[in-house]
């Protein structure tokens, strides 16, 4: 194997590793702070310690030692993925790029002394921080449903133990029971995400359960890639889906988890299972920092800075930026544009023009991948859409099939951009 | 490359990102009298004509207007397979752009063959297999002088030293599909290729003559220069 920049600053960092904190060396490295391992945090700590050859200490908080990817664990209810294969680990960041892989929460930023505190004492100097820290819901959104008894109706939002949850509550439906769903407001997480997820439980379903139904009360009037959706749900699971829009109330809906059951504009439906998505924020560190305007946390286009502190970056989900879908293709977008400027300023590396780039892949059955995605660019005012492609509708099953081993290709892809 | 001599380097040129086909302007329809002798390059691999069949390469009866990858009896590569089932269709344009440089429009395809360079050449040999074609509707009737038979990339474009460095940067939009290890399940790798197939891939996309949605986007707002640059960076990403 030859010598390359990775593994030469793999050797380093690991040498430096040895000395214990490099601050005691006398260097003034540059110190850049990451909160959160997901698609924007990890991706900008890997592409910041991968580029600045050394001269830039990357420190990463995330609380999970195992990170399952949101992407892809509609697949794993379906049946199409196990649940091993979206779970990732940090080692080869902190192994390889000489990373600091801190796993622990952080509680909070003091913007004045420029440090982040962690929930198991103590504080992270920075001179550049990232926040990434993904959504957190909004307390009463649905009627009935609380973070804090989360179980009875799984959000499955956020990829791990929920939805390992909620798979096991779809399998334990009684014969011909229902399964529920209450889809969230926009602005959320993932645009195609519960639609899919209706596509994968009606896939699961179909095999166990064929004569189960599906109840979905939806606050908004039209989805994502919905004519592609609706015409996959009437091929391949007809009359199983039932999606009660904001025309028949479907935004005005309670849930009550401990019987079971969602009123959707004042009638009693009984559920089996029932999968609540609520309503969304910015992850909660960006509100306690002060970086955010209403539920999301604005930024400069050209650089993913906060509006609100120049020394702070903020990527993906939390923040408001103008076109582009709250993804993790386009988290990990943004974080290499962010990775970009964070770079040229604390080093004497080059800024360069902002691109960036989304691509949302779904599956709706076996073999039956549908695709949307869009190119983007900075302005002043907000990350602007300048070109883009959906799926149609009766596309030929060669095409789908090639769309849906394109997004396989495109997870190997993606989360060795992230994790290396 | 000896057509680029004979272009005229006209306004018109300038203006097109792809410049006209001069070295074909100067030549009368394809002969596929011509196109019978140079078949012979071909024949090692593939057989037409009455009673064909398929060997190291597939049979070439009806080629044109045939989906890419389509026969059902030959076992295509999976990039092929791939093209095909992303749209690509053999036309006159496509078939030109396939035999120039084979795996600058499908990327590793198993057609071990380098292209033919002369787009005279390359006219007189699609003029020998539009004779086994049934149903040359798509197929213009005009000579081909009057289409687009060159899909090479104007050598001034070809010419530009891409920097590695914004490569480097520009690459990282890349590598959220196409994986940096060169790994291609589902995706093809696209490290290590020569500068020039890379350009010629890309502009092959920019002009949508290779099918792919996201392709086509991504390329389309590539300039010439970040085209340059990630081809420069590509061709060898450890540096």
């Amino acid at each position: 194997m030859k010598l390359n920049r990775r593994s030469f600053l793999g050797a380093s960092a690991a040498a430096s590793a040895m000395l214990a904190a490099p601050q005691v060396l006398g260097q003034a490295r540059a110190r850049v702070v990451v909160v959160g391992g997901g698609a924007g945090g990890a991706t900008a700590a890997r592409y910041i310690a991968k580029d600045s050859d050394g001269a830039i200490d990357v420190t990463l908080i995330e609380p999970s030692r195992s990170y399952y990817t949101c992407f892809f664990s509609n697949l794993y209810i379906g049946g199409f993925r196990d649940f091993a294969s979206i779970g990732h680990s940090y080692g080869t960041l902190a192994a390889e790029y000489g990373i600091n892989v801190v796993h622990d929460w952080a509680t909070g930023v003091d913007r004045d002394a420029r440090t982040v505190a962690l929930a198991g004492g103590g504080a992270l100097p920075y001179d550049r921080l990232i926040l990434s820290p993904g959504i957190d819901f909004v307390e009463g959104s649905v009627p009935g449903w609380s973070v804090a008894e989360q179980n009875a109706m799984p959000h499955a939002y956020k990829a791990g133990s929920q939805t390992q949850l909620l798979k096991a509550q779809i399998e334990a439906m009684p014969e011909g029971g229902v399964f529920g769903m209450v889809a969230p407001p926009n602005p959320y997480r993932c645009p195609p995400g519960p639609y899919e997820r209706i596509s994968m439980v009606a896939h699961l379903l179909q095999q166990i359960n064929p004569t189960a139904r599906i109840l979905v009360a939806d606050p908004k009037a039209k989805f994502s890639k919905q004519a592609l959706f609706e015409e996959g749900w009437n091929k391949h699971y007809p009359g199983m889906v039932e999606r009660i829009g904001p025309d028949f109330g479907g935004e005005n809906v309670e849930v009550r988890p401990a019987a079971m059951e969602i009123v959707i504009d004042g009638v009693v439906e009984k559920v089996d299972a029932c999968n609540v998505i609520p309503a969304q924020k910015a992850g909660r560190i960006c509100a306690e920092a002060g970086l955010t305007d209403g539920n999301w946390a604005p930024v400069v286009p050209h650089t993913m800075a906060s509006r609100m502190d120049e020394n702070i970056h903020i990527l993906g989900d939390a923040t408001d930026q103008g076109d582009m879908p709250k993804s993790g293709f386009s988290a990990n977008s943004q974080a290499k544009v962010a990775a970009m400027a964070v770079r040229a300023a604390l080093t004497d590396s080059r800024m360069f023009p902002a691109k960036f780039a989304n691509t949302c892949w779904s599956l709706i059955d076996t073999d039956d991948g549908v695709k949307v995605g869009a190119s983007y660019e900075a302005t002043d005012e907000k990350i602007a859409k300048t070109d883009g492609f959906i799926s149609q509708t009766g596309e030929d099953a060669a095409l789908r099939k090639a769309t849906y081993e394109e997004s396989i290709g495109w997870y190997d892809g993606i989360t060795s951009d992230m994790f290396g | 490359m000896q057509c680029f001599v004979m272009r005229i380097q006209s306004l018109l040129a300038c203006f097109c990102l792809f410049s006209l086909p001069s070295a074909v302007l100067a030549q009368d329809l394809g002969d596929p009298e011509r196109g019978a002798d140079l078949w012979g390059q071909c024949s090692g691999c593939h057989e037409i004509g009455e009673g064909a069949e398929n060997g190291i390469g597939p049979h070439l009866n009806g080629i044109f207007g045939r989906r890419a990858g389509a026969l059902d009896d030959f076992r295509y590569s999976q990039p092929m397979q791939r093209m095909g089932a992303d749209g690509l269709t053999w036309t006159l344009e496509t078939l030109d752009a396939y035999i120039e440089m084979p795996r600058a429009l499908v990327s590793g395809t198993r057609m071990s063959f380098p292209g033919i360079e002369d787009a005279g050449e390359r006219a007189d040999v699609l003029a020998y297999l539009r004779a086994f074609s049934d149903d040359p509707a798509n197929i213009p009737e005009a000579a081909p002088t009057a289409m687009p038979t060159d899909h090479d990339v104007d050598p001034e474009i070809l010419a530009i030293q891409g920097d590695p460095e914004y490569g480097e940067y520009l690459s990282s939009e890349c590598t959220t599909c196409h994986q940096s290890d060169g790994s291609d399940s589902g995706i093809p790798s696209i490290i290590y290729w020569p500068e020039e197939d890379f350009v010629v891939a890309m502009h092959a996309y920019k002009r949508e003559l290779r099918p792919h949605p996201v392709m086509q986007m991504i390329a389309g707002r590539l300039s010439n220069e970040e085209i340059a640059a990630l081809a420069a960076y590509f061709a060898n990403p450890d540096d």
